[in-house]
């Protein structure tokens, strides 16, 4: 009798767990198919429980663990909560993860994707303004018509008019998905959109489908408008790439604009220069990594002028056991130069190994700023500011110092130089030192948009040597000026031509400018270029 | 010192087969058998090929610890060929006639290969290449272990047309003879499913590329034309780094333009900050994080053998592991180590691949190899979200060409052909 009321109440148990189970809105995110945790999502964020929010922003950080029985449980550093209650799971420590059968809810694009959509219509109230403009950002994209009333609700509640904006455009994106909606407001939308003007409402204009023919007429017209806008801010982004392109020619060239332009070395190791400096960044990167890594945002202002040191200290020793004794015997230094550089790189590939070294971002200068329709990555503004500071304390070191006054004078008339006491050797070594360090420098510059590896410098120095030459040898004015024509004049050609093709034009064009001015844009005028 | 030593052993081997004739197999037993590694150490390519030296180094150790094979030792002649593509072509020819290995485990870039292969064919010896590549090719003296382009390339498009729903494909490459066959593959096959010309944007960058600002922002416009797009990308080396990096700082995400790349694998992302990759798509045969007991002792030796616990595993060395343990195989069929024996007797052979299965050497020598589909994770690994069922034979010669539609490579005699022409019914018929 006992046993059968057991069983009976078992029974029952069984029976009101089964609809418990269906109506759980978390039980999708517990399946092992990326499709049912899709749906899953999905269905969470249509019943909207309290722990919806940081359930699915747990499984976008990959912190939502699910394991057998439809256990759902979030990590939070060392602790587990559980995932329905928003409670500290009892007996799940995160040591006891493996024992307990644990394991990430697994992602893909498609789960990443409902998971965004889906966050935007459940964080639209968010008290953190920047979710909610990412929540506006999120709802435009998915579209789903079921946030409509949250949405409105939201913009009813805004009270900051950007992001009151954004949200009036992730209605009017929606009020276009729905058939339904009355012409008039489809009109509208078109409107909002159209005045928005980016790359996101155009391909949601010329993706409409089924619409009546004012509104299709309206959105061709609003495309067709957006294009002509997106036109015009290309050539302004076009600059932009030209500009950073040219700063980092400049930022290479420039040292080689002292040693070659200045002093008449050709130093084929000056590739290698710019590389050492990109190797000192990763090394100072090092250190900050494993002992201070609070300062790792400051690495750069550290690395900086320790390339300098290490570059140029290493140009001065060069310059002292090798260039010194081939002054006048261009064909010479030249290869001499260019076995030293072999040596530094097969050196660098002996002592950090073969493979590329990864040299960090600091925070500030990932991403990108938007103004207008321009996309400024900050790596690239950065590099531009730091270009012309260099440039600017360079001309500055050779106008305003004593070292500056006696390099021109060396360069000038040595003789006349050496009879007024100056010792020329020792400028000599310094200019050298100089050209090498700020080379260094451009190695940390570099070091944030490509690879450090030990062919870092070679793909530097056949650019280097085209932006001295056709800006005007031992002229710094025309080493800037060539950068950022030859920058510029690249990056309008890579479109037209394909990258491959526009470095040959603008190598052919270079090739053609040397034979009507051999001196390059700004050749230095007087006796001292003949010497 | 080993020269003295060889030179002693060459003098006491003379000796003997001098006295007596009955002792020089015993002598022969002796002497060990030669592998040649024919890897870039240095220049371009070694940041990849240094890798798969060591990776050979290790599985030749291992072998010998086993007690070699056929009674005999291995040896591991290294060269380094420096990135300079025909200096591939001379240490070929001196691993072969001057050091007299057996068989010469080598090369990554399809310039490299085709530049040792007319060495080999003549001198009749065996080349294992462990690398992806373009197909068009099948020769008698190498056996191709990486992937034929229908089983990286195609699956992958297949993969974002069924699960990602792509209509739109942007193909970025390198400028060199890979990505130019393979996206000339591609394109047909795109086309032969319905897509349209103005779907498709080709694009090809030098080696080394570095700016890639407007390159990414024409994908981003390209990707603004209200399909679905995504961007196919064979582009080599290290200039995928500065991509990425491009891809991240202008904010394309994976779940708005996916990029599914050929040539990235474990190696590369080392040397990349991962976080603004994740969820980017990559084919290959083999990825270190596939869950299965192989690979994880395979994992376990590699890291013990390089004394690092933080060295990564990727295809091309899975590829070598397995062209190794065929090649072993081959030489205990065939009783012997000779060149001209051990080719008839790779042709069947099958090996566990580090996948979880088994894979097959194919009368067009190369091997039957299962296709994985990985998104990048946060720890530079991979997650694997799609796989074939089983493992997919290559086809060498792409139907999807014009002219190398009706070719076909059989290496058992008596066709004994790497390019057969069906219709014609000639061998070496118009491959182009």
């Amino acid at each position: 009798m006992l046993l059968l009321r057991r069983a009976l109440f078992a029974l029952a148990l069984l029976l009101a767990a089964f609809p418990a189970r269906a109506q759980d809105p978390f039980a999708g995110l517990t399946a092992s198919g990326f499709d049912d945790i899709r749906r899953g999502i999905e269905a969470l964020a249509t019943a909207a429980p309290p722990q919806a929010a940081a359930t699915i922003a747990a499984l976008q950080s990959g912190n939502l663990l699910s394991g057998p029985g439809g256990v759902l449980v979030i990590k939070q550093g060392d602790t587990l909560i559980d995932a329905r209650t928003g409670q500290p799971a009892p007996g799940m420590t995160v040591g006891g993860v493996t024992a307990a059968g644990l394991r990430p809810v697994r992602v893909n694009n498609a789960v990443r994707r409902a998971a965004e959509a889906a966050m935007g219509s459940l964080t639209l109230f968010s008290p953190d303004t920047a979710t909610r403009r990412k929540a506006a950002e999120a709802v435009f994209k998915s579209r789903d018509p079921a946030s409509l009333e949250p949405l409105a609700r939201a913009i009813a509640a805004e009270k900051i008019p950007s992001i009151r904006a954004e949200m009036e455009e992730a209605r009017a994106a929606l009020l276009l998905a729905i058939p339904a909606t009355p012409e008039p407001e489809k009109l509208a939308a078109v409107a909002t959109l159209r005045e928005r003007g980016d790359l996101d409402a155009r391909a949601l204009l010329a993706n409409l489908k089924d619409q009546p023919a004012a509104v299709a007429r309206a959105a061709a017209d609003a495309v067709t408008h957006i294009e002509r806008m997106e036109q015009l801010w290309a050539v302004a982004q076009g600059i932009f790439y030209g500009l950073s392109l040219g700063s980092v020619l400049l930022l290479a060239a420039a040292g080689l604009a002292i040693t070659f332009g200045v002093m008449g070395v050709i130093n084929m190791a000056h590739g290698e220069m710019v590389m050492i400096g990109a190797y000192t960044t990763f090394v100072i990167q090092d250190i900050i990594r494993t002992s201070a890594p609070g300062l790792f945002d400051y690495s750069l202002f550290l690395a900086v002028p320790a390339a300098f040191i290490v570059s140029g200290g290493l140009g001065i020793a060069i310059e002292r056991g090798l260039i010194r004794f081939l002054y006048g015997r261009p064909l010479e230094t030249l290869l001499a130069t260019w076995g030293l550089s072999l040596v530094l790189q097969q050196a660098v590939r002996s002592i950090f190994g073969p493979t590329n070294r990864e040299v960090g971002t600091p925070s500030w200068m990932s991403g990108a700023a938007e103004w207008g329709h321009l996309t400024i990555t900050w790596n690239r503004f950065t590099i531009i500011i730091f270009a012309m500071m260099v440039l600017a304390a360079l001309m500055a070191t050779l106008r305003y110092t004593s070292l500056g006054l006696r390099m021109r004078a060396v360069t000038q008339n040595r003789r006349m130089a050496a009879s007024m006491g100056i010792r020329t050797p020792w400028i000599d070594a310094l200019t050298f030192g100089l050209g090498s360090g700020v080379a260094g420098m451009a190695g940390v510059a570099l070091s944030q948009i490509d690879n450090v590896s030990p062919n870092l410098g070679q793909s530097y120095i056949i650019d280097s040597f085209l932006v001295v030459v056709f800006g005007g040898v031992g002229n710094l004015w025309g080493t800037l000026v060539s950068a950022l024509t030859l920058g510029i004049v690249n990056k309008f050609l890579e479109p037209l031509a394909g990258a491959v093709l526009g470095k040959i034009v603008v190598l052919v064009l270079v090739i053609l400018f040397i034979q009507r001015k051999p001196r390059g844009m700004f050749p230095i005028k007087g006796r001292a270029v003949e010497a | 010192m080993s020269l003295i030593r060889k030179m002693l052993r060459g003098v006491g081997l003379a000796a003997t087969a001098l006295t007596a004739l009955a002792a020089v197999p015993q002598a022969q037993a002796q002497e060990p058998i030669k592998v040649g590694i024919l890897h870039s150490l240095s220049g371009t390519m070694a940041i990849s090929e240094t890798t798969l030296k060591d990776v050979m180094l290790m599985l030749i150790e291992e072998q010998n610890k086993k007690g070699g094979v056929l009674g005999r030792k291995l040896e591991a002649v290294v060269v380094d060929p420096a990135s300079n593509w025909p200096l591939f072509a001379e240490k070929a020819r001196e691993l072969i006639t001057v050091q007299k290995v057996s068989a010469v485990f080598g090369c990554w870039t399809s310039v490299s290969r085709k530049s040792v292969l007319p060495v080999f064919e003549e001198l009749n010896n065996v080349l294992f290449y462990p690398v992806q590549y373009e197909g068009e090719e099948s020769s008698k003296n190498v056996f191709y272990t990486g992937a034929a382009p229908n089983q990286q390339a195609i699956p992958a498009v297949d993969y974002l047309m069924a699960e990602e729903k792509v209509q739109r494909w942007v193909l970025a490459g390198t400028d060199y003879v890979y990505p130019r066959t393979t996206n000339k593959i591609l394109e047909a096959y795109l086309k032969s499913k319905g897509v349209k010309d103005e779907d498709i944007l080709i694009n090809y960058t030098p080696f080394g590329h570095a700016d890639w600002q407007n390159i990414v922002a024409s994908i981003k416009r390209f990707g603004s034309a209200g399909k679905k797009t995504a961007v196919v990308s064979t582009i080599n080396g290290d200039a995928n780094v500065p991509f990425y990096k491009e891809l991240g700082n202008q904010g394309i995400k994976a779940t708005d333009i996916p990029v599914v790349a050929f040539s990235v694998g474990e190696e590369e992302l080392a040397g990349i900050d991962t976080k603004p990759l994740v969820g980017h798509l990559a084919a290959w045969n083999y990825f270190m994080s596939v869950d299965n007991a192989d690979n994880k002792a395979f994992i376990e030796k590699w890291k013990a053998f390089t004394k690092n616990a933080k060295r990564v595993t990727n295809d091309p060395m899975e590829a070598h592991v397995i062209g190794f343990n065929m090649w072993i195989k081959a030489i205990e069929k065939a009783g012997t180590a000779d060149p001209a024996k051990v080719i008839p007797a790779m042709i069947g052979i099958a090996v566990p691949n580090l996948s979880g299965g088994y894979s097959a050497m194919m009368p067009n020598h190369h091997i039957t190899k299962p296709v994985l589909i990985g998104e990048i994770k946060e720890d530079g690994q991979f997650n694997v979200v799609w796989q074939t069922p089983g493992t997919v034979v290559a086809e060498e010669w792409s139907p999807h060409l014009e002219g190398s539609r009706d070719l076909i490579s059989d290496w058992r005699s008596p066709l004994s052909c790497g390019n057969f022409n069906v219709k014609t019914g000639k061998c070496g018929g118009a491959s182009k």
